[in-house]
């Protein structure tokens, strides 16, 4: 049994770095391949719904008639990347956290 | 004539919803009566609603901290189902991020448990430790909690050369750290003084209340599901882990060794890892019924999965193995004092979305 187990690292955190970082002025790089947010290139998509279908959260709306949309609510997606794998022609990407969506400030 | 304490919903110690009430006889418990259901999601009844495909998502959210083991419970359910064959480096994979949730998961109790007992020091220090096994998560699979690695067939992700170096180095580091902090934990005066002998299980009694993982480990018995060897525990070299004392800090020991045990076993499979797919394509439905069961970070998971050749389960069933250890729990509890009741409540590692689902 030892009564001061602890103090060799106390002194050692003394002269550390800090573990934590200045939040939220200083933000930590996704590491490649994190899956952050969903983002759609429209210009390739052909509105197949594929990606609607194999969605677990149903949080892809895509319709064709009368108008072609791909809707997204971003609130429902569980960030799975299911969608990603799914769709054809490659238009979804998952990007890291800090990029914006093209309607944030 | 005895009165009742309600412990919890809402108690410090608690790190999810679950209530106890506590009959006492002066500081003495007398008798325990669980209440759960503050978290209930209905995940097995929305499982039947989505297809069979989806619910390898869904049934991650089962649990926060072995989401990964979920999924390939549920994934080796459908394989068996459906008579896939994984493919061995997916089996390998499997074991690589199964044996990284274990480590954090054991981390995250143990620091639980030191944050309980008042040692924040040491909890702060444990979880600085386990940020780099999260890390690890994060790069090699995209989610740090949720990993969504597993599917059905075998694995989404990789491991490439990069990867696999940054996944040792962090162990090598986070060993190092442990070396350090995980004598304070089993040596420390304090930390003895609030764990030994308080919550004993009998070896009899762990028997007799279906113990699982570390509680009925830490009353001697060698019960790890591992052993049986699924995917490719049957390849790598490990014994379970067993303690005797039958008391709080007995589990506490099975965990603190299970973290390098765990350690041990990334390297190994890292190791051995042969160069195969990832993946199989599968055709077909799952028909049939089948029961699987996984070791998880607190004991055996059973997974019953019932199809009928359509893209929808007619019935999923999870237990979870805090559901096994309730009765435990109680008795554990019972005839303990009343200051003891977090500590031993924690030294189960309760998890209580898991087993509310
Ligand atoms: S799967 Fe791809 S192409 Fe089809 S609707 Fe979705 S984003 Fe568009
Ligand atoms: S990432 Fe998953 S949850 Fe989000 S939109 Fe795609 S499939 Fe749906």
């Amino acid at each position: 049994m030892k009564l001061f187990a602890m103090f060799n690292d106390i002194v050692r955190n003394l002269f550390r770095k800090p573990a934590t970082r200045n939040y939220p002025y200083e933000k930590r790089p996704d590491f490649p391949g994190t899956r952050g947010r969903l983002m759609i290139d429209p210009t390739n998509c052909i509105y197949c719904g594929i990606c609607a279908k194999k969605c677990p959260s149903n949080a892809i709306t895509v319709t064709r008639k009368p108008d072609q949309s791909w809707q997204f609510d971003r609130f429902r997606c569980i960030v799975c990347a299911a969608c990603v794998e799914a769709c054809p022609k490659k238009c979804l990407r998952m990007a890291p956290r800090t990029e914006k969506y093209p309607d944030e400030e | 004539m005895s009165t009742i304490v309600p412990f919890g919903p809402q108690h410090p110690v608690l790190p999810e919803p679950i209530q106890l009430r506590l009959a006492l006889d002066d500081e003495r418990i007398v008798s325990v009566l669980p209440v759960v259901g503050y978290v209930h999601r209905g995940l097995e009844k929305l499982a039947e609603q989505k297809d069979f495909v989806q619910d390898s998502y869904l049934v991650e959210r089962v649990c926060g901290i072995c989401s990964f083991m979920h999924s390939m419970s549920y994934c080796m359910g459908i394989e068996e189902m459906m008579e896939i064959t994984v493919p061995e480096r997916a089996n390998y994979l499997r074991v690589v991020w199964a044996e990284l949730h274990r480590i954090h998961s054991h981390l995250l109790a143990l620091g639980l448990l030191a944050d309980a007992f008042g040692f924040e020091n040491l909890f702060m220090q444990l979880w600085r430790t386990r940020e780099r096994i999260m890390d690890a998560m994060e790069y090699t699979t995209g989610g740090r909690v949720m990993l969504n690695a597993c599917c059905i067939g075998g694995v989404r992700r990789d491991i490439n050369d990069e990867q696999k170096a940054f996944v040792l180095n962090q162990l090598k580091e986070a060993e190092a750290e442990l070396k350090r902090l995980i004598p304070v934990m089993t040596d420390d005066y304090s930390v003895k003084k609030r764990l030994v002998g308080i919550g004993i299980l009998d070896k009899a009694a762990a028997y007799a209340a279906g113990a699982v993982g570390p509680t009925a480990r830490g009353s001697g018995h060698a019960m790890d599901h591992r052993t049986t060897g699924y995917i490719a525990y049957k390849n790598l070299d490990f014994e379970p882990v067993v303690e005797t004392s039958c008391d709080s800090y007995a589990r506490t020991l099975v965990r603190c060794r299970e973290v390098y045990q765990s350690i041990d076993l990334v390297r190994q499979a890292l190791d051995k890892m042969p160069d195969t797919e990832i993946k199989v394509a599968y055709k077909g439905k799952p028909c049939g019924e089948v029961a699987i069961r996984c070791e998880q970070p607190r004991g055996e998971v059973l997974y019953y999965l019932k199809g009928n050749g359509t893209d929808h389960l007619d019935r999923m069933r999870v237990r979870t193995p805090t559901f096994a250890n309730i009765p435990a729990l109680m008795t554990m509890l019972n005839g303990s004092q009343l200051a003891d009741v977090g500590m031993i409540v924690l030294s189960v590692d309760p998890c209580i979305s898991c087993t509310e689902r």
